[in-house]
């Protein structure tokens, strides 16, 4: 149904009521465009892919269209193998995220507000970070075997710094202004911290928590593609290596998907939290 | 009530008060020996160069920074650290960005332990006083500067405080909101009934608002001087007496 069409059904029922009409329309045409400024090159892009594969432009073997590509991903989630891969994938990095999340914003809290113990730790952890979480992973492996504890911790190490380290700076670059006005109305410690530091701390934190959901992310697949049997980035890996193509990139969106859905819920979160400033996707 | 009324009336005396900074290696003597005592009521201005330690003076009255020697007595009591009869304006509103206008305006309450309706009430009456009740809702955000420093003001007047410490509280307001500022700072004074002490670089603002003017002196051997402002109020910028006295005080500056 063209918008023609629509126009046309509410001047058939609506009646006399044209005026309405019309602005519905306009409002139509104007969430219209904001949808095409924001999603129309991605559709573009789509639609050029589905053409070239399956007009031959490009090798389908390697790029198949995109029609066989969400057919095996219809099969693979419903028919339940895709299934127990992202299950496996969810559980490892949702693991790993909580407990970093659980470790990380409390010690960094309490490290952005004790600054000895900040200037003690803080090379330290700028050698942790600095030092790549994969080229630890086999360390992690000697020490943990190579099953569910090491993949879990890997990514867990990798998503911790991201998120201490911006609640650090979070806490630290709350405005001592704003601090010391709290005191002036004789704000003891613990109320200059709820009120002022941890507020002020939110978005920084929120910052630090969608680096560490990308890491989480990006950590679960690299894991997944050394000595794992089962999950999404085990399955982009082992699809590749039976040369079902489809299927290979049926995981890699899937991927693309949780990555996304991950980074719109903590948007959504902090919306919710910090509706006083604007928040950017 | 009564007793407390006549107990605390927000007289501060200032004995001997000296104050010096380390900066790089070297002693900065700010404040020497000062003496001074502020009436209970009165709206008292410190002017002085920059750098002559207004602001100095006014974090030790707060209470936030210790004097090397002498003391601060606030009715009859030593002052250590920050304390309940006094409230600070800062030249910045220091609203807190994640909060209500209304809550910031709340905020000084609550934290002394008030509840929370009774806060809200009291916030909602101060802050229709500086004319903002219809922004209760808005975040800081969505004022302009001089509405924001109207914020910081109920907030400090919602704690009723006996002593209301100012520092260039409209330094960095335009000239047109600032005249206005001040006509409303005038009025709240003569309704609350609060001491005032007033940092301003401003000699016209000091004229029009202050009973006697604190200058400090440009060279730090000189001694302060305290100006008396016999005017009747509210003060009309244009009158001779004013302009002589705005004259005089430009004159401590060398200036003319
Ligand atoms: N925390 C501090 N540490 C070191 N020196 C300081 C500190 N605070 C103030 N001073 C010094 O004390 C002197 C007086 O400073 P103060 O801020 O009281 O001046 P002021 O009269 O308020 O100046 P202005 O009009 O520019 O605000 C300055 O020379 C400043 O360098
Ligand atoms: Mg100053």
């Amino acid at each position: 149904m063209s918008l023609q069409d629509v126009d046309r059904s509410i001047l058939a029922n609506g009646g006399s009521d044209g005026v309405k009409a019309e602005e519905y329309l306009q409002r139509a045409g104007a969430r219209l465009r904001h949808w095409l400024s924001r999603y129309g090159l991605l559709a573009a892009f789509l639609v050029f892919w589905q053409a070239a594969s399956s007009g031959g432009w490009i090798n389908s073997a390697v790029f198949p269209p995109i029609d066989a590509i969400l057919s095996s991903m219809w099969r693979g989630v419903f028919g339940g193998a895709l299934l127990d891969d992202i299950a496996i994938s969810l559980q490892r990095s949702g693991l790993a995220f909580v407990a970093a999340v659980l470790v990380a914003i409390p010690l960094g809290l309490f490290m952005g507000q004790v600054r000895p113990i900040e200037q003690a730790l803080d090379p330290i952890l700028q050698l942790f970070r600095q030092t790549s979480a994969l080229a630890l992973y086999p360390v992690f492996i000697l020490l943990l075997g190579l099953g569910e504890a090491s993949k879990v911790f890997v990514i867990f190490w990798a998503t911790l710094f991201p998120l201490l380290l911006n609640t650090i700076s979070g806490v630290k670059e709350v405005d001592s202004k704003l601090i010391e006005m709290a005191r002036v109305y004789g704000a003891s410690r613990p109320t200059v911290f709820r009120r002022v530091v941890l507020p002020g701390a939110i978005p920084s934190i929120f910052v630090g928590l969608r680096l560490s959901a990308t890491t989480a992310l990006l950590l679960l697949i690299a894991s997944e593609m050394i000595g794992a049997n089962k999950g999404v980035g085990f399955q982009v890996m082992n699809a590749q290596y039976n040369f079902q193509i489809p299927l290979m990139f049926a995981a890699i969106f899937i991927l693309a998907g949780l990555g996304l859905i991950a980074n719109y819920a903590l948007v959504f979160a902090q919306r919710r939290l910090c509706r006083w400033s604007d928040v950017s996707i | 009530m009564g007793d407390v009324e006549t107990f605390r009336k927000g007289e501060i005396a200032l004995r001997d008060l000296s104050k010096s900074f380390q900066i790089g290696g070297r002693s900065l003597r700010v404040l020497r020996n000062l003496n001074l005592d502020i009436r209970s009521g009165e709206c008292l201005a410190i002017v002085g160069a920059s750098g002559s330690g207004k602001t100095t003076l006014l974090r030790i009255l707060a209470g936030l920074e210790a004097a090397d020697a002498g003391k601060v007595v606030i009715d009859d009591q030593p002052v250590r650290g920050v304390g309940n009869e006094r409230a600070v304006i800062f030249q910045e509103p220091r609203l807190l960005p994640w909060q209500t206008v209304l809550e910031n305006v709340a905020f000084g309450l609550e934290v002394r332990g008030g509840h929370a309706r009774h806060a809200n009430e009291r916030a909602r009456h101060y802050l229709s006083l500086v004319g903002l009740a219809d922004f209760a809702d808005a975040y800081p955000k969505q004022l302009s500067g001089g509405m924001a420093q109207r914020v910081g003001i109920a907030r400090a007047l919602t704690v009723q405080p006996e002593i209301l410490l100012l520092d260039e509280p409209f330094g960095a307001l335009d000239a047109m909101t600032k005249l206005t500022m001040q006509e409303e700072l005038e009025r709240i004074w003569r309704d609350e009934n609060v001491t005032m002490v007033l940092v301003t670089h401003d000699l016209e603002e000091a004229v029009y608002l202050a009973d006697r003017v604190l200058v400090l002196p440009k060279n730090r051997d000189g001694n302060p001087k305290i100006i008396e402002i016999d005017l009747a109020r509210p003060r009309d910028r244009s009158e001779a007496g004013f302009v002589q006295y705005r004259k005089d005080l430009l004159r401590e500056f060398g200036l003319h």
